[in-house]
């Protein structure tokens, strides 16, 4: 993945845009003509990963489809922020069913428009992590096995935030939420549970597969845009931090999500036909703590009552990760 | 309600009815805050300022910004000891942005494609004396005359440059750099009268009717210390040394050459002496870590084989050799006697013990205060007598060319304000731009580049410049390291970061602003900024 391929060296393609590149080498998001698919005056929290993450990504989308784009949303966060009735924040055409048929609802409409002759028009459905991972999973893994021409795109934060911040299948082990509460001798929710849904994805052989967090917005953009050139099943899994939900103070959103890629906890990658085809590698690794320690979260983990052995054991999962898919660079290149 | 939907009884809006704005309890404000380069720069260049055109290439523009404060940019990319890079913050990321490569270039470039001064824009009729054309001088000069006054520069020497052309050796500044920049100054109608020694200020002002002086007639008298002696020994002061040096009767030193003292000047001297073929060692009496010159300097000379003896002082000086003492720190530093006794052969003793100033022309001038050796100034570089300013090495202060340079300026915008009966006020300064206040998150590695090297062996025989320049693919490298620490560099963070889409692009060099109907104040902007270009602050309430 050739993020880094203009060697530039102010601030090489780490920003957003930049005076020195030429036009065609900036991000999308750097352009006045980008079509903030999610207009200003929505709702969501100060410094909401998840309001900036399907702005990427639909952005993106809009931009690789020609502007032909409809899109299905699942209930949570970013169905209820952004259209609150009778006002909608969508600057694209964007349908609203229920919790858990987002990817059934993509599916009915990518047969439609194939139906009335308008290949044009292509589809995205999208959802957070419990309409996604939980709820949806049903819907999600038939749209897979059936290769429908959609493209899913999950905003995870890793819970139901909007609700009140419950538990999720993509809540970290050992993190406080409203049904897993800091208490008795492994505080906070369980290890072992939970499902990865990327590798779920994977295992239905589709023809792409990718993460992306809101820290990376080069690779979201030319993860979606990869996706958007494909047809068949494809699925983005985007990590977007919650400062609610988290107990992270709102301007650290991008913050939270550098460190949970160069900790190793969130492994950013890509896949085709069930083969991984590349990974972001990690610039400046840190220890898993220093990811944890601005999260309220965690707090129980850390301070007078620390739980030393089970970071340890959240590091270890992140050095799995990292051995997994290969996110350190090489020795000696 | 016709025409609404079964149960629907509000027609469908937008979202930009809910202004969002009313959320915030912190508000982001750009700012521009201050370069840690441009704060440290004597002469008050606006380092970042001319590097960031100097990164898009337009290396005339970025010239034309430099000179605005410095107008000896070619001088300076060679002789200035750079306390820029000292305390350039991507040093604490890999290593400083050669600044002073930079400088080099442009100042280069500039000659070699012929660039002018802008004439000046109006003529104020004023008359302004400049005693001295050296570095601090020649910027008084240049500063008056872009401000319409007609300046007359007496300098005592047969050439302009003071301590650059008569101080400084040509490996490290080259005389046809020198005169190009000089003659670039008196292309603007700045009058140069060479040989003219200034005896009596108050009467060259009174004689020729100049409305205000700028004396900077630096300091060209080398110090003396005691050393007992015999009649045959040579001694001989390091000013005079480098002044022969010009010449075209070299100085007759011998061949074993003891230098003593340990600041730049010693150090000049010795690399000279060295090309000259002599055997020059130099003798200082405490560590190298103590000694006044630039670290860089005594290592390229210990390169170039000039011998040093640390922790040594001159007891006696006789016909082909001296008596050095060994010195030991005490407690607090300082050297002390130990009662050893070492003899080296001398067919000359420099002495480069530091430099008076000469202030034979201050006679008679009334409410002047001179200690020790040095001319009193207040802040606006005014002496005690009105309308007579000074500046450079004759004043107390580091005795450096970009402080002297430095000093030409301020005094010109001083005596620009005293001729219309106004008081010069600097623009307030801009809080200093930290490295906590950069992300480094992204800017990427990268080292900086290294000048070439003159191979040694031609370093310790000829006078050729031992730094070379930069080429224009590495130094517009060079330029795009700059951090562009505390003012917005177009990179575009804030415009994409924000989650409300509250911050409004206004195009290529309009830069940004917020719209506050909108921002939530959620601070994204300000901790993405990669170098510190907003801030944060409380909503009133």
């Amino acid at each position: 993945m050739g993020f880094q391929a203009v060697k530039f060296y102010q601030t090489g393609t780490f920003t957003v845009g930049n005076r020195l590149l030429a036009p065609d080498e900036r991000s999308l998001q750097s352009v006045e003509t980008r079509s903030n698919s999610i207009n200003s005056g929505h709702r969501a929290c100060q410094g909401c990963g998840e309001a900036l993450g399907a702005r990427y990504a639909i952005d993106a989308a809009m931009a690789e489809s020609n502007n032909q784009l409809i899109a299905a949303n699942a209930t949570g966060c970013l169905e209820v922020f952004s259209t609150p009735y009778p006002e909608s924040s969508w600057q694209v055409p964007w349908i609203h069913s229920l919790f858990g048929n987002a990817a059934a609802v993509a599916t009915g409409i990518a047969a439609a428009m194939k139906v009335k002759g308008r290949p044009e028009v292509r589809v995205v459905a999208q959802g957070g992590d419990g309409g996604t991972t939980d709820i949806g999973f049903g819907c999600l893994s038939g749209m897979f096995e059936r290769n429908d021409d959609v493209l899913y795109i999950c905003y995870d934060n890793e819970g139901y935030m909007n609700t009140g911040v419950q538990r999720s299948s993509a809540t970290p082990p050992a993190a406080r939420t409203a049904t897993t509460m800091p208490v008795g001798p492994e505080p906070g929710n369980v290890f072992g549970q939970g499902k990865n849904v990327p590798e779920i994805a994977m295992a239905h052989g589709i023809p792409y597969v990718a993460t992306a967090t809101v820290a990376d917005l080069r690779d979201l953009e030319y993860k979606v845009r990869k996706a958007m050139k494909m047809h068949g099943a494809r699925y983005i899994h985007i990590f977007v931090p919650c400062p609610l939900g988290w107990g992270t103070a709102s301007h650290d959103t991008i913050r939270m999500a550098r460190m949970a890629k160069e900790s190793g906890t969130f492994p950013v990658f890509e896949a085709e036909y069930g083969e991984v085809t590349g990974v972001l590698k990690i610039r400046r690794k840190i220890p898993v703590e220093e990811y944890m320690k601005p999260q309220r979260r965690f707090a129980h983990l850390f301070g007078k009552n620390a739980h030393p052995e089970t970071v340890a054991r959240i590091q270890a999962i992140a050095d799995r990760n990292i051995r997994k898919y290969g996110l350190l660079e090489e020795e000696g290149n | 309600m016709p025409n609404k939907p079964f149960a629907i009884t509000l027609k469908p809006g937008t979202s930009l009815a809910n202004l969002t704005g009313t959320w915030r309890t912190t508000r982001p404000v750009y700012l521009d805050r201050m370069p840690p380069c441009n704060n440290a720069c004597p002469a008050g260049e606006n380092i970042q300022g001319w590097l960031f055109h100097a990164e898009s290439g337009d290396y005339e523009q970025a010239w034309r910004v430099l000179v605005q404060d410095n107008p000896l940019p070619a001088v300076m990319g060679r002789v200035c000891y750079h306390p820029c890079e000292g305390a350039c913050n991507r040093g604490q990321l890999d290593s400083p942005v050669g600044i002073n490569s930079v400088e080099r270039f442009l100042g280069d470039e500039a000659i070699k494609l012929g660039w002018k001064f802008n004439a000046p824009a109006t003529v104020s009729g004023k008359r302004i004396l400049v005693v001295g054309a050296g570095p601090s001088g020649l910027s008084a000069a240049y500063h008056l005359a872009r401000m319409g006054h007609q300046v007359e520069i007496h300098e005592a020497g047969p050439l302009a440059g003071g301590m650059m052309r008569f101080g400084i050796p040509k490996y490290r500044l080259p005389r046809e750099v020198l005169d190009a920049e000089v003659q670039r100054i008196l292309d603007m109608g700045v009058t140069l009268k060479l040989n003219t020694k200034v005896e009596n200020i108050a009467l060259s002002i009174k004689q020729h009717g100049f409305d205000a002086a700028f004396l900077a007639v630096g300091a060209h008298i080398g110090k003396r210390t005691f050393i007992p002696s015999g009649d045959a020994a040579h001694i001989i002061d390091a000013v005079s040394v480098l002044r022969s040096m010009e010449g075209e009767d070299k100085p007759m030193l011998g061949r074993k050459v003891i230098v003593y003292g340990g600041g730049n000047t010693a150090i000049d001297v010795a690399r000279s002496v060295k090309r000259m073929g002599a055997e020059p060692i130099v003798v200082y009496r405490r560590t190298r870590d103590k000694a006044p010159a630039h670290d860089f300097e005594i290592e390229e000379a210990l390169q170039e084989g000039v011998m040093i003896k640390w922790l040594s002082t001159i007891k006696q000086a006789d016909a082909g050799a001296i008596t050095v003492e060994k010195m030991a720190l005490d407690d607090k530093g300082y050297p002390q006697p130990t009662g050893e006794f070492e003899t080296l052969e001398a067919d000359s003793v420099v002495l480069a013990l530091g430099q008076d100033v000469d202030l034979s022309l201050l006679e008679g001038v009334e409410g002047l205060e001179i200690v020790d050796g040095t001319v009193q100034v207040s802040g606006n570089m005014m002496t005690g007598h009105p309308g007579i300013f000074a500046g450079g090495d004759m004043v107390p202060s580091e005795r450096t060319v970009t402080v002297a340079v430095g000093h030409g300026k301020k005094a010109a915008l001083n005596i620009n304000a005293w001729l219309n009966d106004a008081t010069y006020q600097p623009a307030p300064r801009h809080e200093l731009a930290g490295f906590d206040k950069l992300n480094p998150w992204y800017y990427s590695d990268a080292d900086k580049t290294v000048r070439p090297m003159l191979d040694i062996i031609r370093r310790q025989t000829s006078f050729d410049e031992v730094q070379g320049g930069l080429d224009e693919t590495n130094a517009l490298f060079e330029a795009r390291r700059c951090l562009s620490c505390g003012n917005c560099f177009e990179c575009d963070n804030c415009y994409g970061v924000c989650p409300d889409n509250a911050v409004i692009k206004l195009g290529p060099g309009k830069r940004f602003e917020f719209n506050y109907d909108y921002c939530k104040g959620c601070g994204m902007c300000a901790t993405e900024c990669p170098c510190g270009a907003i801030k944060m602050v409380a909503e009133e309430t």
